[in-house]
């Protein structure tokens, strides 16, 4: 690792004519270092060492690119259409999926209408997009690190989230491991090996190529520990932002066993990716990154959990590498409950999704088709799940709410003088004033503040 | 675009701080490292770029081979508390080093004795535009100490999930002036990171962001800007600026086995321009501490980085001229600062001036003089206003630096008011 040829030059060195300055450091060769050999009919430019020359002028036209295929192996009536396909499962196994799948959009439909009755702050349902979480939890190591947007319940549920655990998030109670910091949805786990969800979007990227980069060092200076993948979800208005690109890029300069998978449902927001792109999708994006590439039907969670679980097999190869994935969706619901979605789309068009194609459905007639569920199985389950959530959600409810105390705590590792300061000087406050604060719900009430 | 035209732009501000050291005495060109070899210096007249005139009396460039803030000997620096440090690492060998060799002595105990310890950046592998990162990439492996992408965005938000994973990195920006990008990713993400994760105990205590700063005399508005007070208005960041290669080792070792997040400024000024004799041991000096740099009773100066330098000439100038003792303060760590060691002085002194180069407007001093007059016992013992000497709320203008960063002559008018009030 001698240094390249960026060695500071004092200014008469540096002026002197560029042939000169390389033959002079001609005993240090690196990649930048290429010379044009006499006839060559590929370029020796650095940037660029595999481009053939051409003597007609053509530019490239996106449109004369077929856009990238979609990936499936069920289709919309739950048909299998890729022959090659056999479930790598067992039916138990799939109906549990199935039931994850559902759990998810009966907690969904409950959730948005307690927001409504103003039972808490905001929620943000995942209808439509359940089988892209789901399914690839299903295939991933329970420790790979995952940093997810805010629409993956499904994969938290997948991955062993308890009622109790979503519940106490979406009430900030005393078990929130947020300690009531976070708005609602925003999960995190220790045990289940997922990054809690922060809001400004597209920020989790970049981690993620750091994460990555992370498992492969880890794994280089012990060799003997498990191989594991970093992963990553966003929406496609997400990957608008800089840190997309960044991490995309980093990821792949630095070799980072990461999958970024990438829920495109249609729309962010009220914006629809027409507003959000004009080239053939994410996807397409990958192949400029040098990313190995696919897109998926993200309604199959079959197709889902085959690229995934090939994704990470890739991953892991050569010492480790990224990998991209689409998964195109349709999203089914508002943006959130601060979003009512038809003062920007027809009613109708969310309605044809709806019933014409959606991951819990295709499953469920995948299920049918192979003859291991039916109608009276589908009423008992959504029967019990309904009644499992609605339980976990008025004992979450009853719980009192974090100390006081923990909103100065973890802000650095220790309380400094300062924060000391002011929690007695909120102390005092709330001693003067009893009548101007309610803090009865708070564990411990005031008391947690002194000292 | 703005990019590809800026960074020959930063390798010249990094080569030519070579002969940008003072007239008298000559530069210290044997300090450099052996690959980068010296250049002539140029003919006074010839400069072009902002500096005092030769008949000043107060405006006198800084003689850092003689100053008194740095150890020339052996026994350590005629200022300051040098018993902080450990005493078999007071007694211990020393090595002469700039402060760019101190911090890459610092770097390179840290990924010697912490295989968590990751360094990247722009340009880093081949030793740093300003020469940190020299020989690491040899001695500790191209996967330990890499190039990153032009990215600032990508390499904190990457750095971020390295120390989230449980590695210690240590991430280079390139000059402070182009932190911006990567804002968010520092204020949303790493200083948040352990408060919004709260039980789950995940954080990004071990990321350090090191970044130049500060005025070189020729920097213009992209190569000058010490942006510390954007990040003191951060909960959860630690900000720290080191004046001399002595401090610069302990700090930095400080900011990268600490648990919080830190940001590392290092004022490029001082990279070959300030050297001094280091210890060769790893040791630490204490984050959040200020250091009483030399003791008075009539007024209080309180100051970091590189203008530390200026405030001794000042001091020195005005116990000269007026009969005075003032007390000079290093900050060192500029949040969570040290408010007690700063409120005794001015209870003693009863009069204080705030100086630093960022501007003025919400600086360090804003924060400073608040405190002050906010702590009953201090303010009453006040005896004059809190005066801040610091950049003009103007962009770092090429031509004009000069009439900007606080000078002698400007902190030496400022303990004149003072006293006079």
């Amino acid at each position: 690792m001698k240094s390249r040829v960026l060695r500071i030059l004092p200014l008469q060195r540096a002026a002197t004519p560029i042939a000169k300055t390389s033959a002079a450091m001609a005993p240090v060769r690196a990649a930048s270092s290429i010379s044009q050999r006499p006839n060559s009919d590929h370029l020796s430019f650095p940037g660029a060492l595999k481009s053939a020359f051409s003597s007609s002028l053509s530019f490239e036209h996106p449109e004369s690119y077929k856009a990238l295929p979609t990936y499936r192996i069920v289709d919309q009536h739950g048909v299998v259409v890729d022959q090659s396909f056999a479930p790598d499962i067992s039916d138990e196994a799939v109906v549990k999926l199935y039931m994850d799948m559902l759990y998810i959009s009966i907690m969904d439909l409950i959730m948005f209408d307690a927001q409504r009755q103003g039972r808490l702050s905001f929620y943000m349902v995942s209808a439509g997009e359940e089988a892209v979480s789901v399914g690839s939890s299903s295939v991933l190591d329970p420790e790979d690190p995952v940093y997810c947007q805010y629409r993956e319940q499904g994969f938290f549920k997948e991955r062993g989230m308890t009622t109790k655990e979503f519940m106490s998030q979406l009430f900030a109670n005393k078990n929130d491991p947020g300690k009531g910091r976070n708005m609602p949805v925003h999960y995190g786990s220790k045990r289940l090996n997922i990054h809690t969800i922060s809001s400004p979007l597209a920020t989790q990227i970049p981690q993620a190529s750091g994460a990555g980069y992370a498992l492969k060092i880890q794994k280089l200076q012990d060799p003997k520990s498990k191989a594991k993948v970093a992963v990553c979800f966003f929406g496609e208005g997400a990957a608008s932002e800089g840190d997309f690109h960044a991490a995309l890029n980093i990821a792949a300069t630095r070799s980072c066993p990461v999958i970024f998978i990438c829920r495109n449902n249609g729309y962010a927001i009220s914006t629809p990716t027409l507003d959000q792109y004009r080239g053939d999708g994410i996807a397409s994006r990958g192949i400029g990154y040098g990313i190995d590439t696919v897109r998926v039907d993200g309604n199959d969670i079959w197709a889902v959990r085959e690229a995934v679980k090939k994704a990470r097999d890739m991953a892991l190869q050569d010492g480790g590498k990224p990998i991209l994935i689409e998964c195109m969706t349709y999203r089914v619901s508002h943006h959130s409950t601060s979003d009512d979605s038809f003062a920007y789309r027809a009613r109708v068009e969310v309605e044809d999704w709806k019933r014409r194609d959606n991951p819990i459905t295709r499953l469920r007639k995948w299920m049918e088709r192979k003859g291991c569920w039916d109608e009276a199985k589908e009423k008992e389950a959504r029967d019990s799940l309904r009644k499992e959530i609605l339980k976990g959600f008025s004992e979450a409810e009853k719980e009192k709410k974090p100390a006081l105390r923990t909103m100065f705590e973890d802000v650095y590792e220790e309380l400094t003088p300062d924060l000391k300061a002011q929690m007695s000087d909120l102390c005092e406050l709330l001693d003067k004033y009893p009548d101007e604060y309610d803090f009865s719900e708070f564990e411990g009430g005031k008391d947690s503040l002194k000292a | 675009m703005k990019r590809q035209m800026a960074r020959p732009w930063r390798r010249a501000a990094a080569s030519s701080s070579r002969s940008r050291l003072p007239l008298r005495p000559p530069p210290l060109q044997s300090l450099d490292s052996p690959g980068s070899p010296g250049s002539p210096p140029m003919p006074a007249a010839r400069r072009c770029y902002s500096q005092h005139p030769s008949s000043a009396r107060l405006n006198v460039p800084i003689d850092y081979s003689t100053s008194p803030l740095l150890a020339h000997g052996s026994k350590g620096p005629l200022l300051g508390q040098s018993d902080e440090l450990p005493a078999e690492v007071r007694g211990g060998p020393r090595r002469r080093m700039n402060l760019f060799q101190a911090i890459n002595d610092a770097l390179g105990i840290a990924l010697a004795e912490d295989d968590s310890v990751l360094l990247f950046g722009e340009d880093v592998a081949f030793g740093g535009v300003f020469r940190c990162t020299m020989k690491l990439a040899e001695t500790h492996g191209a996967e330990r100490v890499f190039n990153t992408p032009l990215t600032e965005q990508g390499i904190v938000g990457f750095g971020i999930g390295l120390a989230a994973q449980g590695m210690r990195p240590v991430a280079e920006i390139q000059f402070a002036d182009y932190v911006f990008p990567a804002f968010d990713q520092l204020v949303n993400e790493a200083a948040k990171l352990r408060y919004r994760e709260g039980a789950t105990g995940v954080h990004a205590g071990s990321l350090t962001v090191r970044m130049p700063c500060g005025g070189v005399g020729h920097g213009g508005l992209y190569h000058s800007q010490s942006p510390e007070s954007l990040f003191t208005h951060v909960p959860g960041l630690r900000v720290v600026m080191p004046r001399s290669p002595v401090q610069a080792k302990g700090l930095l070792l400080a900011a990268i086995r600490s648990n919080d997040p830190c940001l590392f400024l290092e004022p490029k000024m001082l990279y070959r321009a300030a050297v001094e004799q280091v210890p060769q041991a790893a040791y630490e000096l204490p984050l959040s501490r200020a250091e009483v740099v030399k003791p008075g009773r009539d007024v209080t100066v309180v100051s970091y980085g590189q203008p530390v330098y200026t405030c001794l000439a000042a001091v020195q100038r005005a116990e000269e001229d007026l009969g005075v003792s003032c007390e000079l303060i290093d900050l060192r760590t500029l949040y969570p600062w040290d408010k007690a060691t700063v409120l005794a002085s001015v209870r003693k002194t009863g009069r204080v001036l705030v100086v630093h180069e960022a501007m003025v407007n919400a600086g360090i001093g804003a924060e400073v003089a608040a405190a002050i007059q906010e702590d009953p016992e201090t303010f009453v013992r006040l005896e004059a206003p809190v005066a801040r000497v610091a950049g003009w709320s103007i962009h770092s203008a090429l031509l004009y630096e000069r009439f900007n960063i606080p000078d002698v002559a400007r902190v030496y008018d400022a303990i004149r008011r003072s006293l006079s009030y």
